[in-house]
């Protein structure tokens, strides 16, 4: 018996009853409002200083209204205001041709597709090395420890390296950037497909046994099936993982085109506006991409029979 | 493992090296009997015989000491100017006749299951160090006996003495990016992490708002930030400090807020009839319950942490700090030196790690996952 059961019934009669979508999106919502509020009481407070000085120097006159409206349409703000930041990046994604050099669909483009190739590859690679692990004890503890290891290995430090290297094999463009996101990317994939591939209950494996499966037809019809969960949530911490790879690798790399190299010349040039934009586009890659993973994970779940 | 493989794959090495006597080590070397090492190649050969003979659970370290053996006698025979670059099939003889042998010792280790548990960890810890010596092994004996030029890939020993002759540099980068950066950062984020979380926790309106932004931006590319924190904060570390703790907050905010609501329904009842206030029963029943989530936060922000922080360094430093380090020296063909700093950095990363599990271990022994 718990609390909540031993409650009296008068209590919670006395409180109204609430729609079920306000109870759910109001917490949500007023944080979010709150987030906005705070976000702009901080450009007025940031900007305020830039802003003045500006006047200042220009010597021209001014109200208190003048800087006001001023930290909230400057054009180098140490803190754009949110309505700056939307206007850039709608700006961005509908204002230009969508292959012009300064669109962000273009440079979305062109971090996604290393994204998705390092994606891929980083699954694949994972999945692979989880098989073998869970078919060898011998790889199982010689090989999962360096695994772990690799993960302390900053691998982004590794990035100008790769550059060199794959350089001098001939290799530019796409694949080094792929392969750094692939790097950082398979290591989730392959710890939880180990676990999901372990999964399956002492009792079904002696059933498998009973029925003398093979160890192939006991991975098919047993092991993959009980992975499949662990599966899906390994591949979205994945694919974020392998966003903000490709994202990085833009950056020693010296890459034109890019979400990683518009942040660069963002912050080379102090065009803050432009860098909170490509900020924003890769909120939205990356939530998108994470809501992609979510639909297949459900239409499988679905084919699957789940209800 | 099967005596007859463990059998087989040890008189395959031992065959191997024999061959290995017959064949030019290079174009231009003397035969390897010429050599005064070629008694330690024929005494490898002799113990990898004795451990074939053995067949047992003591084979292994025979075998293992013929491994060493036969490493060494190729890591000498690679200071030959004659050799190293341009070895010849004599010379791959030998080092496939280590590699088989070690392959096959470290499989018949990971097959025994000792009874004595103090044996198991040993074991547990040696096979991956052999491992890990082996493929450390190949790669030196590949990149000299092959004469792969440095600036594309250096060998393990180059990058271990110019480790070794740049320690006062290595120190201050080690003290720029780790010290000042990573701890301060590390600290900051996780602290206002958990604060929040208790805060969320406590207070179940706010609770509701932040989880589900906290799902979103812990999955964000919060790395991304790191040229406005260097706008903000300048240069220096505390631009890289406020990126790790920018990325380490996230995590430890959802994995802390989902650890307070993991104690069971009964434990709070039981609280509530003790009559206990919200700080008592947060730091005798919330938070204990939510230790492990908020080490696997503290674990998953370690990596994430150098991550950041050498990030940030791509966007400006004052000269010195890992990444700073890295970048420049890649971009002089030192890639020695960038060896180095990763070792650094790998070095710093797995001790961090290392020393986040041990605290683990002392603060959550009563958790069923150490239990067993």
């Amino acid at each position: 018996m718990t609390s909540s059961s031993l409650a009296l019934p008068v209590r919670t009669t006395a409180t109204s009853v609430r729609h079920p979508l306000a109870e759910r999106y109001a917490p949500l919502a007023t944080t979010i409002l709150a987030l906005i509020a705070i976000w702009y009481v901080a450009a007025l407070a940031m900007n305020w200083t830039l802003v003045r000085d500006g006047f200042e120097r220009e010597e021209t006159p001014y109200a208190v209204t003048d800087v006001l409206s001023g930290t909230m349409s400057a054009e180098r703000p140490l803190l754009p205001a949110p309505h700056q930041v939307v206007a850039a990046f709608l700006d961005g994604v509908f204002g230009y041709p969508p292959m012009a050099p300064r669109s962000l669909v273009y440079h979305s483009l062109v971090t996604l597709s290393a994204t998705l190739l390092g994606f891929v590859l980083g699954a694949l690679f994972g999945i692979l090395l989880a098989l073998t692990i869970v078919h060898s004890r011998v790889l199982e503890r010689s090989l999962l420890p360096w695994i772990i290891c690799s993960q302390m290995v900053p691998v982004l430090a590794l990035a100008p390296i790769f550059i060199v290297v794959l350089g001098a094999l001939g290799l530019h463009g796409l694949l080094p950037k792929s392969i750094i996101s692939a790097y950082l990317c398979f290591f989730p994939v392959a710890i939880g497909m180990v676990k999901g591939f372990t999964s399956p209950d002492p009792l079904q494996i002696e059933l498998m046994r009973t029925w003398s499966a093979t160890p192939r037809q006991m991975l098919w019809k047993l092991r993959w099936p009980a992975a499949i969960p662990y599966l899906f949530t390994s591949l979205k911490v994945a694919i974020t993982i392998s966003l903000v790879g490709a994202i990085v690798a833009e950056l020693p790399t010296g890459a034109e085109a890019g979400i990683g190299a518009r942040l660069l010349a963002g912050s080379y040039y102090g065009q803050t506006v432009q860098l909170w934009a490509a900020l924003v586009a890769s909120a939205v890659l990356s939530s998108g991409l994470i809501g992609l993973v979510g639909l297949v994970e459900r239409g499988v779940a679905r084919r699957m029979g789940a209800h | 493992m099967d005596p007859r493989k463990l059998r087989l794959g040890l008189l395959v090495s031992a065959g191997a090296i024999l061959v290995a006597f017959l064949f030019p080590l290079a174009p231009l070397a003397k035969p390897l009997l010429s050599h005064p090492i070629w008694q330690a190649a024929a005494g490898a050969g002799v113990l990898f015989v004795l451990a074939a003979w053995m067949a047992d659970d003591r084979a292994a370290a025979v075998g293992i000491g013929g491994v060493i053996l036969l490493g060494t006698t190729s890591l000498v025979l690679l200071h030959d100017p004659e050799i190293a670059g341009s070895a010849r099939i004599g010379f791959w003889l030998i080092v496939i006749a280590a590699w088989l042998a070690a392959a096959t010792c470290v499989i018949n280790l990971a097959a025994q299951r000792p009874i004595r548990t103090e044996r198991r960890k040993l074991l547990n810890l040696l096979v991956p160090l052999l491992f890990g010596a082996t493929v450390f092994y190949l790669w030196e004996v590949g990149v000299r006996g092959f004469g792969v030029p440095p600036v594309l890939l250096p060998s393990p020993s180059a990058a271990a003495v110019r480790f070794a002759a740049s320690l006062p540099t290595l120190r201050e980068d080690f003290v720029q990016t780790f010290i000042r950066g990573v701890l301060v950062g590390y600290a900051i984020g996780c602290g206002a992490g958990l604060l929040v979380a208790i805060l969320a926790h406590r207070f179940a309106f706010l609770g509701r708002g932040l989880l589900p932004l906290g799902n979103f931006f812990s999955a964000l590319p919060l790395v991304g930030i790191a040229p406005i924190m260097v706008m903000w904060f300048g240069f220096d570390w505390p631009s890289k400090a406020a990126v790790v703790a920018l990325v380490t907050f996230f995590p430890m905010l959802v994995n802390a807020l989902a650890g307070l609501s993991a104690s069971g329904h009964i434990e709070r009842d039981l609280m509530r009839s003790y009559a206990a206030t919200y700080p008592q029963s947060l730091s005798r029943l919330y938070l204990p319950a939510a230790l492990p989530f908020i080490f696997n936060a503290l674990k998953i922000n370690a990596t994430l942490a150098l991550i950041g922080a050498i990030v940030a360094e791509f966007f400006g430093t004052p000269t010195q700090g890992i990444g700073f380090r890295i970048s420049t020296e890649a971009g002089r063909m030192a890639i020695d030196m960038v060896w180095a700093e990763i070792a650094l950095a790998a070095l710093a990363g797995m001790a961090f790690y290392g020393l986040v599990t041990l605290a683990e271990r002392a603060t959550t022994f009563w958790h069923p996952s150490y239990r067993t």
